[in-house]
């Protein structure tokens, strides 16, 4: 298997127009793959021309999102977070 | 007594439900209030307008079934829409627009869900318009969170040893489903095979219909 590349999605609650689901705020997954760049939305928002940031398409594990509440844990979520959201991390402990 | 003269009954002696009309809420008046603006001033038509509205009406769940029914029988189409969603669709003449579109395919193993927690973002030019539950609070925060009841409750029941994977289109993808391709359907034209293809199938919250219901 490809080694993986973990990142943690910042746990900040900034307000204004945001792209980052909070529930996933906070939490680590791996880069499923890269794309972009796209323009940053939370800038667009306002009327800004939006710099052109990296997007990854980030797995979460359900045990990671959802704690010992999860339905089924090896289910997986993976959305889409612009870069300035991340930051590399180590692999959670193994399940 | 159904059928004794009571203000509240019809004359079919049904009772009379009240209408459903609200005021126009602050957005719909703003809406009304820039189109016609822009009518005056000359930066679009109501031609235009309505032009563009048909435009939307006409794009339907077809596109998005030819489109798997093309992978199903075409394999290097097929690893084409998985590499590259936008240019795959783009050469059938489904433009994805400005978006980018990610296909992802169901197997045994895995089966693909889709949801928009932070709104309605929908493949629109290969499905047309959402479904209303699509954008209702129930489906966006319960899929991410109980994905195997959301989907029993649409008629689906995966055994343990299919992964379910989520994707919450948060960005600037939009994504379609490639179901399973139906047991029994060996040999099947492209054009039939799409008539398996249902809505829900590309939107992973249903599976194609097998030949026997089509039948």
């Amino acid at each position: 298997m490809v080694e993986r590349t973990y990142m943690r999605v910042r746990p900040d609650m900034p307000p204004g127009h945001v792209r980052t689901p909070a529930y996933l705020r906070g939490k680590t997954g791996w880069v499923e793959r890269r794309l972009g760049p796209f323009p940053n939305p939370e800038e667009l928002a306002y009327g800004h021309k939006g710099n052109r940031l990296p997007v990854m398409r980030v797995r979460f594990t359900m045990a990671e999102v959802w704690g010992a509440g999860a339905e089924t844990p090896d289910d997986t979520i993976d959305a889409e977070i612009y870069a300035h959201w991340l930051e590399e991390t180590d692999p959670p402990h193994a399940s | 007594m159904p059928h004794d003269h009571h203000d509240h009954l019809s004359p079919s002696g049904h009772p009379y439900r009240p209408d459903d009309d609200h005021p126009l809420t602050y957005w719909q008046q703003m809406e009304i209030a820039i189109r016609e603006i822009l009518i005056e001033k000359g930066v679009t038509t109501a031609a235009e307008i309505n032009a563009q509205i048909d435009a939307m009406d006409a794009r339907s769940p077809a596109n998005g079934a030819a489109v798997v029914a093309r992978a199903w029988t075409d394999p290097a189409f097929r690893d084409d829409l998985l590499a590259d969603g936008s240019a795959a669709s783009a050469a059938m003449g489904f433009d994805i627009g400005p978006m980018k579109l990610i296909a992802v395919e169901n197997t045994p193993d895995v089966h693909n869900i889709i949801v928009c927690t932070l709104c309605s973002c929908y493949p629109r030019n290969l499905l047309g318009l959402p479904p209303d539950w699509y954008k209702s609070r129930a489906y966006r925060s319960r899929t991410v969170r109980e994905p195997r009841k959301v989907l029993a409750e649409f008629g689906v029941t995966l055994p343990d040893s299919t992964q379910v994977r989520v994707h919450d289109s948060t960005a600037d993808m939009r994504y379609i489903v490639i179901p399973t391709r139906p047991a029994g359907t060996d040999g099947w034209s492209a054009g039939d095979l799409a008539g398996l293809v249902t809505r829900d199938s590309m939107i992973g919250t249903g599976l194609a219909r097998s030949p026997a219901d089509h039948a």
